[in-house]
């Protein structure tokens, strides 16, 4: 069933990317920040980890997922430091998804050369 | 001679003695893959960046078209010429090889007939024997520099162009076997509001009619004069924005045929280029390879190439500026013209 | 009135209904489509692989989106690098873009592309053209909702420092 959820929420959040492209006319580099600003707020008003719950990857690997990510760590840190957390806590959660992607993308350019 | 408000006669004939086109893979593979000099397999042309690639396709086009010329690279006095690379690169550094004298210009898209222009002014006016004129551009170049890097993914709305990979070379001079450049309209800049990089054709419409119009204006001679009126990257959008501006303004521009080197260069059903071709090679190869050719072949034997340009900055769009652009008129015959 | 008004010229303002008239309508009803199930279908391979993580590495559900995302970030640092990521994005639209891969893909690709200006000023320098709003925006967005749950929310802070 999760798997349904997650083709059906996932599918929807990227529909919502293309309504942006195509309606709204906004660039991929805007529509991602759009997202990830959605995502940041749908977790401030805690809705984001009851969708990630039900919808599992549906939810986690769309770009929102970031937003709700840095919000966590924020939340999270501050929960436990106090309200400097806000500050020291944001990329706790998503070191993980940018230590990859930056990693993964240095390597990538040492071996490969741009097809065109 | 100042013809008009900002034309140019060349009463004493220039002609064009040699001519080259060279282009990529993908130009290859569209409809006058025939009438090109050279195609290239490889995009990068066995180059370490996309950037030498294109200064060597540029060099290779201008070695080819001295060969075809008969003369040698010290015979040329000036070379005039751009591209689209940021402070004109490609074109510099070809430069730097040839060692001709260089005059360095930028037009964005409608470079080809700006530099074909001013070589033959300068030939006209016996400033000089020989003038190269080139143009080029390179599909990859001009993804990096002006758009995303090649291998990002994005999703090109129909209105969208491709960049043409190519070199355009002709060598202008006062005697000799060759078709006549027998006249230029220079365009002033025309900016109708548009801000969409991504709809270049709407933008530069009203600026090919306004040379064009200017161009018939200075001359006191109707469209029928010409066999072929060709813009030079419209594509798609923006030519049949033309055709309804002339029809609005009631040009007669169907006295003669009129067509679009950025719907020429492309198979619309094989290649996926949305709303056609663009770049400052796109002009340069299709005139120097196909039309030149036609006209060799006696089936044109005047024609008007229209160079259109874009001349926004990526910095200029983000800065929410509109897209000022302009074009540039050259008419080509095979007989001297009668003034 | 529209603030457009004071900024063109009524021949401008002429021209640009003309020129909208000529553009050609985008297929949004098919794009969505496309991207719907495209973008399903990448969020399945990424439920595909957190669930390997839980069943064969012991992860908890929580745990595994860590390794999960990477993961998927390698996938689409791979389809970049092979030159597929961006054939299936013309036809994929938002369904590449949205996904974490279309994060991934922006950064790799500015990274491969950028290899000829050199590692510092190339790679390092360029890595994060696309990104990097995604990235600023993001945090700071984190930011003002901390600072709303403070405001708003005091209990939930702790204490000590």
């Amino acid at each position: 069933m999760i798997f349904l959820w997650a083709f059906l929420v996932g599918g929807a959040i990227c529909v919502l990317g293309q309504i942006c492209f195509d309606v709204f006319k906004l660039t991929p580099a805007h529509t991602m920040t759009l997202l990830v600003v959605l995502g940041a707020i749908g977790d401030g008003v805690g809705i984001y980890d009851p969708l990630i719950e039900f919808a599992g990857a549906g939810a986690s690997v769309p770009i929102t997922s970031f937003g709700n990510a840095l919000v966590h760590g924020a939340l999270d840190e501050m929960k436990k430091t106090g309200w400097i957390g806000v500050i020291t806590g944001i990329f706790k959660v998503t070191s993980a998804g940018i230590s990859a992607a930056i990693i993964f993308s240095f390597i990538a350019a040492l071996f490969v050369k741009p097809k065109g | 001679m100042l013809k008009g408000h900002q034309s140019w006669l060349f009463e004493n004939n220039p002609v064009i003695a040699g001519a080259a086109a060279i282009v990529g893979p993908f130009e290859g593979q569209g409809p006058l893959a025939m009438d090109f000099d050279i195609i290239h397999g490889d995009l990068r042309l066995g180059q370490d960046s996309w950037e030498k690639a294109e200064r060597t396709l540029l060099e290779e086009a201008a070695n080819l078209a001295i060969e075809k010329a008969g003369i040698t690279k010290e015979s040329i006095n000036f070379l005039v010429g751009g591209d689209l690379m940021n402070q004109i690169i490609s074109s510099t550094f070809a430069a730097r090889t040839l060692q001709i004298p260089y005059i360095g210009v930028f037009g964005a898209c409608s470079t080809s007939m700006e530099s074909l222009a001013l070589a033959a002014n300068l030939v006209n006016s016996r400033s000089a024997q020989y003038v190269m004129s080139s143009a080029c551009s390179h599909n990859a170049t001009a993804e990096k520099q002006f758009r995303y890097p090649t291998e990002y993914g994005s999703q090109k709305p129909p209105t969208a162009q491709f960049s043409v990979t190519g070199a355009g070379v002709g060598i202008v001079t006062q005697n000799g076997k060759g078709p006549y450049v027998t006249s230029a309209t220079l365009g002033r800049v025309v900016d109708m509001g548009i801000t969409d990089p991504f709809n270049m054709g709407a933008a530069m419409a009203p600026a090919a009619v306004d040379t064009i119009q200017a161009h018939f204006r200075d001359f006191r001679i109707e469209p029928g004069y010409y066999d072929l009126i060709v813009t030079g990257d419209l594509s798609k959008v923006g030519y049949a924005i033309a055709n309804e501006l002339f029809d609005n303004n009631k040009f007669p521009i169907h006295q003669t045929i009129y067509k679009d080197c950025g719907m020429m260069m492309y198979d619309y059903e094989k290649q996926q280029v949305q709303a056609g071709a663009s770049g400052a090679g796109c002009s340069a190869a299709v005139t120097y390879g196909h039309l030149l050719r036609r006209m060799r072949d006696k089936e044109l034997n005047r024609i008007l190439v229209v160079a259109t340009g874009a001349l926004l900055s990526p910095i200029s769009f983000q800065q929410g500026e509109t897209i000022p652009c302009i074009a540039h008129a050259v008419s080509i015959e095979n007989e001297v013209r009668e003034t | 009135m529209s603030s457009n008004d004071k900024k063109y010229t009524p021949v401008q303002q002429e021209y640009q209904a003309l020129a909208k008239k000529h553009e050609p309508k985008r297929p949004v009803l098919i794009n969505c489509l496309k991207a719907f199930l495209v973008g399903g279908l990448i969020c399945i391979i990424g439920q595909a692989v957190q669930e390997m993580f839980v069943h064969w590495a012991g992860f908890d559900e929580k745990k595994a989106s860590n390794p999960t995302v990477a993961v998927m970030i390698f996938l689409s640092v791979v389809l970049t690098s092979l030159g597929v990521y961006d054939k299936l994005a013309q036809w994929a639209g938002a369904g590449s873009a949205v996904p974490v891969t279309g994060f991934a893909n922006t950064m790799s690709s500015a990274a491969i592309e950028h290899r000829s200006e050199g590692l510092v000023l190339g790679v390092g320098g360029k890595m994060f053209k696309i990104a990097g709003p995604v990235i600023v925006f993001g945090v700071v967005a984190a930011f003002v909702v901390g600072i709303v749950h403070l405001i708003f929310n005091p209990g939930a802070v702790g204490g000590g420092h």
